[in-house]
Formats: structure tokens, sequence, C-alpha cells
């Protein structure tokens, strides 16, 4: 195919063929970029967290009496535990993405204060009895909590329990000891210090970083006794079979109401948790779908209005190929050709911008860096783009019959 | 003539029904990208509170005790300093703030105990922040002192616990304590939830819950720090406190101080003021960062906590990139739609027709476009505005389009046809004549 005619006549058309480069190229930057963040916001959404979430039931209890609460959980518990199709019941302090997150910093060293910029901060859960069966907690090393740790394990003054005792995620024990098993080891925020007994695999922090996926599984467990928790324990929890956890939910949160008539109880299927959690994100996420079908609508509309006007304004052209012995074919061929450069030229330039807006990005707003391929990708979206909405156009002009040549020349 | 050239536009529009189509339709959905997510980022980034902004101050000293460098203090400000600024009554009007949740029920009420949020503020909170009042009215400073037993509550409360009724005198059990409610707000939506703004700047842009509805309860100060006492959250301690919830005397950061200043001098005053406190607290050993005051305004301090999430500003950007890619589609469709009538301008201007003449023309045919697609595109922008009322972010029943952003539509849709079409004008205008005729 000869090119030469077709830059002839471009230059012939330098402002339109120069908006619809530029068209191009901004559909190209911003169909990128947002894929980009469709992308990142889908992983955040199914980031796994190894507990059973579609059996899990919560009714978290507020308001209780600290002084009451050695007696008034066990009492709790035991009621929960009658309900029909409940597997495990437990209490604890917080969920993964239930947004109530209690941090603190630990070190390694012996001397490690909270202050210590090293230190590593982690989301902490405290857990009664049986807590791991009511979660399902997966253990990879060493073994839950026993029955000491759990009953002798109580708040001071202190926000951090009177115990030695920790479990931590599989994450939380590469931060502190890469390439190390954790077991045995201690965590240390003085005078407080804490032996790893167990290695469960990742579950996810109350609050999950948006930046450092890593750090979303920072989340240690501490054992608590249920006298005392100091009110620290208020996220009763549930197991039973998925198909039941909506009417254990109810019948949860109802036996809790009516035991604890001065507390304030509220239930909620883990799974709606999650999905509350991530609700913000996926409507984002929808809005930058919507953004880039429209757009890429928009951008082959213009397409086909502008090379439908150069088939109009060139009939005569095309008669006379025609009539010289161009075949349909050949001129099919031509307006894909005009498309493909254009869009090459479009895409040169778009790329570029992509990469550009999404260092500004990077700088002004909590995003990563695009991974090489994604420009290459929208490049071929945009040809793709390019040629099925010039196939219409080119394919009227194609059908201009010869005979056109030979009026009024 | 202006109503020939609309007639003569009319006629073009409606001889290429499809060309037409497309561009009101490339107009409309970039006015309603960009209609939706400006309405909402000026809900977001506006001033909640316009007739006082400029005279609200938010102070800040620090209190931290460690030696180092800090630049900036904590965002908020520990007891003892709070009280002692407070009680020196140096400001117009001042206020405390902090908030803690609350068991609540009302002893005549049926209905299962709640955990609202509860503000304890002191007397000027309403009068500082122009609240508005349904029934009764707030307290005095004297409830203040002598740590009355007092409530306000909010139109939202109101209606859940009283049906909307006047509940002024009506009983509340906050805790084990009973509270006497003497006011009922009017519903009251300030964007953001300025006065308890704080930490966002470390939020990363993830800020819609600074957007949330009030408090439900508002007791004094000094009352809600009793009758809830164990229950309050520090912002951020340097040591240990003795009994968590308990903050009062403990090494900790966590009061808001609000104050209103009448006037520039009055605001240098206070600066001073300030200054003087921690200069003096500093010969006192409690404090070693004296330099480290600060006395924003109210917007300044939105300003530095960044209160906009950054998902909105992304999407503004978002839309306006679209909006440019929707202005270069109808720049093209119209540059093809006056070169086509070509012959048609060719014959106007042979009878007569100045330069000027048909580039005004092509503009109204151009401005037409604008003001269907403006048409259109307030309808998109009303569906995108729903759209952003059913996610469940904390500020989606804010998002309506009021009066100005109506207007706003409109003059946005032409302002962009006229933009689009002055290229295409022009290069009709300026069509050689003779040639133009001659191929007819």
């Amino acid at each position: 195919m000869e090119i030469r005619p077709i830059f002839a006549s471009l230059r012939k058309h330098r402002i339109p063929a120069l908006l619809i480069v530029l068209e191009i190229a901004l559909a190209c930057a911003v169909l990128c970029n947002a894929v980009f963040m469709i992308s990142q916001r889908v992983n955040d959404i199914r980031l796994p967290s190894a507990i059973d979430e579609q059996g899990l039931v919560t009714v978290t209890l507020r308001g209780t009496d600290d002084k009451l609460v050695g007696s008034e959980i066990p009492r709790n518990l035991a009621a929960l535990r009658g309900i029909a199709g409940v597997q495990q019941v437990a209490i604890t302090s917080s969920l993964p993405l239930s947004t109530n997150n209690w941090g603190w910093s630990f070190g390694v060293n012996a001397d490690s204060v909270i202050a210590n910029q090293k230190n590593i901060n982690v989301s902490l859960y405290f857990i009664g009895e049986s807590g791991d069966k009511a979660l399902g907690l997966h253990m990879l090393q060493g073994r839950f909590f026993n029955a000491d740790e759990l009953a002798d394990s109580k708040f001071d003054t202190a926000p951090l329990p009177e115990t030695h005792a920790v479990v931590m995620t599989h994450a939380a024990a590469e931060n502190f000891w890469p390439g190390q098993s954790a077991l045995g080891k201690t965590i240390y925020s003085k005078p407080y210090y804490y032996t790893v007994v167990g290695v469960v695999e990742d579950v996810l922090r109350p609050n999950i970083s948006t930046t450092n996926t890593r750090k979303s599984y920072d989340a240690v467990y501490f054992p608590m006794s249920a006298a005392g928790s100091k009110g620290a324990l208020s996220y009763y929890i549930l197991r039973g079979a998925p198909q039941d956890r909506d009417r254990i939910m109810r019948e949860a949160e109802q036996k809790l109401a009516e035991l604890n008539p001065g507390a304030v109880a509220k239930g909620q299927i883990y799974v709606d948790i999650r999905e509350k959690y991530f609700a913000n994100m996926s409507s984002m996420a929808w809005m930058l779908v919507l953004v880039c079908v429209v757009m890429l609508a928009v951008t082959a509309f213009g397409i086909v209005g502008l090379t439908s006007f150069w088939v109009g304004q060139r009939r005569r052209q095309i008669g006379i190929r025609r009539a010289v012995g161009a075949t349909r074919r050949h001129i099919m061929q031509y307006f894909q050709t005009e498309n493909l450069l254009l869009t090459t030229a479009g895409v040169v330039v778009g790329m570029g911008l992509a990469f550009g807006i999404n260092v500004y990005l990077m700088q002004h707003y909590e995003m990563s860096r695009m991974p090489w391929y994604y420009l290459p990708g929208g490049a071929l979206a945009l040809w793709l783009l390019g040629q099925a909405s010039v196939f219409g156009p080119a394919q009227k002009a194609a059908s201009v019959p010869p005979v056109v040549a030979t009026r009024s020349v | 003539m202006f109503g020939y050239y609309l007639d003569l536009a009319f006629r073009s529009l409606k001889r290429n029904k499809v060309l037409t189509a497309l561009m009101v339709i490339a107009i409309a959905v970039g006015i309603g990208a960009s209609m939706t997510t400006l309405t909402v980022m000026r809900l977001l980034s506006g001033d909640p509170i316009p007739a006082r902004s400029a005279h609200l101050f938010y102070a800040q000293i620090d209190p931290d005790p460690t030696p180092g460098d800090r630049k900036e203090p904590y965002d908020v400000i520990d007891y003892q300093s709070a009280v002692d600024l407070w009680s020196a009554h140096r400001a117009d009007r001042q206020t405390l703030i902090i908030e803690s949740p609350v068991r609540m029920r009302a002893p005549d009420v049926n209905l299962p105990a709640m955990m609202p949020a509860m503000a304890s503020i002191t007397a000027d909170f309403f009068s500082m922040f122009d609240v508005p009042f349904q029934y009764g009215n707030g307290w005095t400073a004297e409830d203040d002192t002598k740590r009355a037993q007092v409530a306000v509550i909010s139109a939202d409360l109101n209606q859940k616990l009283f049906g909307g009724a006047n509940s002024v005198g009506r009983t509340l059990r906050l805790r084990d304590t009973d509270v006497r409610i003497i006011g009922v707000l009017k519903p009251w939506r300030p964007s953001p939830l300025f006065y308890m703004v704080a930490g966002a700047h470390y939020a990363n842009g993830d800020t819609a819950d600074l957007y949330s509805k009030t408090e439900d309860i508002f007791t004094p100060f000094f009352t809600g720090l009793e009758l809830n006492d164990g229950n309050f959250s520090q912002y951020t301690c340097w040591h240990l406190p003795d009994h968590p919830g308990h903050l009062r005397n403990s090494p900790c950061v966590w009061v808001r101080l609000w104050v209103q200043l009448g006037d520039s001098s009055k605001v240098v005053a206070y600066k001073q003021f300030l200054d003087g406190y921690a200069a003096q607290q500093k010969v006192l050993g409690r404090i070693v960062r004296p330099q480290n005051t600060r006395l924003r305004s109210l917007m300044q301090w939105l300003d530095y906590e960044g209160v906009v999430p950054s998902d909105v500003r992304l999407q503004t950007w978002l839309a306006f990139a679209f909006l440019a890619i929707c202005l270069f589609n109808t720049i093209g469709l119209l540059l093809a739609k006056f070169l086509r009538r070509g012959g048609e301008i060719g014959v106007r201007r042979a009878l007569g027709a100045t330069r000027g003449a048909v580039f005004a023309q092509c503009l109204v045919e151009a401005g037409m476009v604008g003001l269907i697609g403006g048409i259109v595109g307030w309808l998109l922008t009303l569906a995108g505005l729903w759209l952003v009322r059913q996610q469940s972010v904390p500020y989606a029943d804010l998002a309506h389009l009021d009066a100005s952003m109506f207007l706003l539509t409109f003059a946005l849709a032409i302002a962009a046809s006229l933009l689009a079409g002055v290229l295409p004008a022009l290069r009709a205008s300026r069509l050689p004549l003779g040639l133009q005729l001659k191929t007819l």
C-alpha cells in the first residue's frame, strides 16, 4: 500500500486530522490510567483474608458495664451456643475490615519503646476462648492460646494486656523477622514483651493500607479473659453454615438484647462488613468503568463522523480511482491505512501523556507506578477501536460506483 | 438578523440528524460528567459556614514534652492547655470540643438503647457556629461551670425518639446520668463537619468520613466529661495514660479549641496570647517547643488538613479530561458539517454576506448545539447526582443540584460549544469564494 498519497491528503486536512490525533491521544492517556486505577481497586476488593468469611456472624454489644462483664460474657456466650446451627462461639475485640482498629508498634529488641521509629505498627486483636475455631483461623506454625493464657490475660492500667503470649499473622512475622521462623521469638514495647506461640495464615487488619498491601496483614492476636477485658471485648462471633447465617444473626442479636437490657446489641453477617468496607472503592471502580466505556464510545463516534465526512467529500476522487482500475479493496485499504496512521500518531502522543499523568498522580495522590504493559495495551485498544469505527465509512467509500467520476467534471 | 440565523441553524441541524445527534450527545455526556463531579467537588470543598468562617480560628499549641524537632504541633491539644486557654476568655467567643460515644435511652420512649455520638462543648458553641434551633435554646456559661445536667439534641435524634415533637423538658438517660433536654436543633448539616476535622492530613485523601452528620447529642463540656468518664479516646499520647479512657490531666492530646475573633487586631492579639501562654508553660517546664503555636482560620485549617477526598479530586480531573475529548470530537464534527456546506456558504457570500456574517451564523449553529446539549447534559447531571446519592459515602445525601450549578450547566454547555465552534466557523468564513461556486 502506497502511503504517500494519504500523507498528501492529510496535509490538506491538517486541522481535522490533528483533532482526531488529539482526541485519540487523550482517550489513550485517560484509558490507561483509568484501567490501572480500576485494577488496583479490584485487587484491594479481592484481598484474601484467612477466616471463614462466608459462615461468620457477629453481634457487637456496646455500653456494657466493665465491672460486670466477667460474669456477663460467659453467660452470653453460653446462650449464643444454644442457637440452632451455631458451631462455634467466641468473643473478640474487633474483626478484619471492621474499621475498629487498635494499633500499637513493637520492636524486636528488648529496649524498644513505643516511640521507636524502627518499630512495626500492627493491629491488635484480643480474643477469648476458642476464638481460633470461631473465626476459622488457619494455624501455620505453633498453637493457639492454651486455657491458662486465656484465663490469666487481663488489662491493668495500660492499653496492652498483662500476658506474655502472642499469635501473629505470617505477614507480620515476616516483617519482624524476615526469612526466619517467628516461633519462640519475642516482640517488645517496654516494659511489655510477648513471645510468639503461633503463626496464622494472613488475616486482614481492621483498616487496610491503600498504598502498601503488604502492611494490610500486620495483625497480632492476644489472649484475653472476660473478667479482665475492661470492655475491650465487644464482638461476639458465631460460626455456622453459610445458609443459616442470616437467621443466626437475627436470633443472636435478639438473644443478646434480651440478656443485656442496658446495652446496645447490633448484629451483622461478616460478608456485609466486608462489602461495606469496600463499598466506596467498588462504586469508584464502577464509575471509572462507565467513564471508559462512554469515552471510547464518544471517540468512536467522532472517528465515524469525521471519516464519513471525508468519504462524502472525496466521492469524486474515489470515483476516479475506481474508474482507473482501483478495486473496492484498494479504497477500503486507503481509509483503513489512513485511520491506522492517525491512530498511531494519537497513541504515540497518548502513551507519553499517560505516563505523564501517572507520574503526576504518583506525586499528588496515593498512586503507584503503572506497569509498562498498560501503555501498549491502551495503544492496542485504540488501534482496534479505530479500525472498528472506520470500517463502516470505509465500506461506504468502497461502494462508490466508478460512474461518479464521469459526472460534472 | 439573529432570528434568521437561528432559523438557518435549525434547518441545518435538521438536515443531518445523525451528525447533529452525535454532536449533542458528545456535548451532553461531557457536560453531564463534568457537572456531576463539579457539583460534588463544590459541596465538599466549599465554605461550610460562609457567614462566619472568616472570624473562626482553630488554636493549637504543642504540649508534647518529648524533646526533639517537630515542625507542626499535634492537630488537637491536651486537657490542661485547652481549659487554661478557654477559661482566659481572651477571644470574643470560644468553645472546647470533645466527642465520645455514649449509651443512651429515653426512659419514657419504648426503644432499645443506642450508642450515638455525643459532643461535649461549651456554651458559645451554638452562637459561634450559628447553630439553628427548632425548639428551646442552648445553655449559658453558668451552666458550663456548674455542670448542669442538660442536653441539646439533633433534629434526627428528635425525629427518632419523639417523632419530631417538641421534646424540650423531657429526659434522656446518658450512660447512668439523667439529663434534661433544653434544645432541639433544626436540621444542621455543615459540610464538612468542620469543627471536628483533625488528623485528616494523615488519611492519604481518604477523608469521606469528615462529611458525616453532626453528633446527635450535645452536652456541656464538664458535664459530658463526668457522665461518660472512661469512654474518651485520645488523638495520641506521649506516654501511657494511667486509666484508659480517662484523659483529664493525662499525657495525651484530645481536645479541640475554636475561637471567634472579630477583626484582624484581635487575631494578632490572640496569637500573642497563645505564644505568651506557651512561653509561660515553658518556664514551668511543661512545654518544650513554645514556638509551635498555630492560629489558623477555618478555611486555612480545612486547607491544611486537605479535607477534600482524593477520589473526588481525581474524578473531577477525569471528568474534565473527558469533557476535553468530547470537545475535540465536537470541533471535528462541526468542521465536517460547515465545510460540507461550502457551496451554500459560497452562494451566501456571493450574494453579499460578509465573512463576519458567515462566522456569526456558524457560531449561532454551534451555540444551538450547545443549548440542546446543555438540556440533555442537565438531565445527565441529575442522573449522575442520583447515582452519587445511591453510593454509601457519608456525603451522599448532600449531592443535589442548586440553582447556581443549574445555570452553570447551561453556561458551560454553551461556552464549550461556542469554543468548539470558533475554529470551524473561522474556516467556513474563509473558504475561497470562487472555488466553492465553481464546484456547485
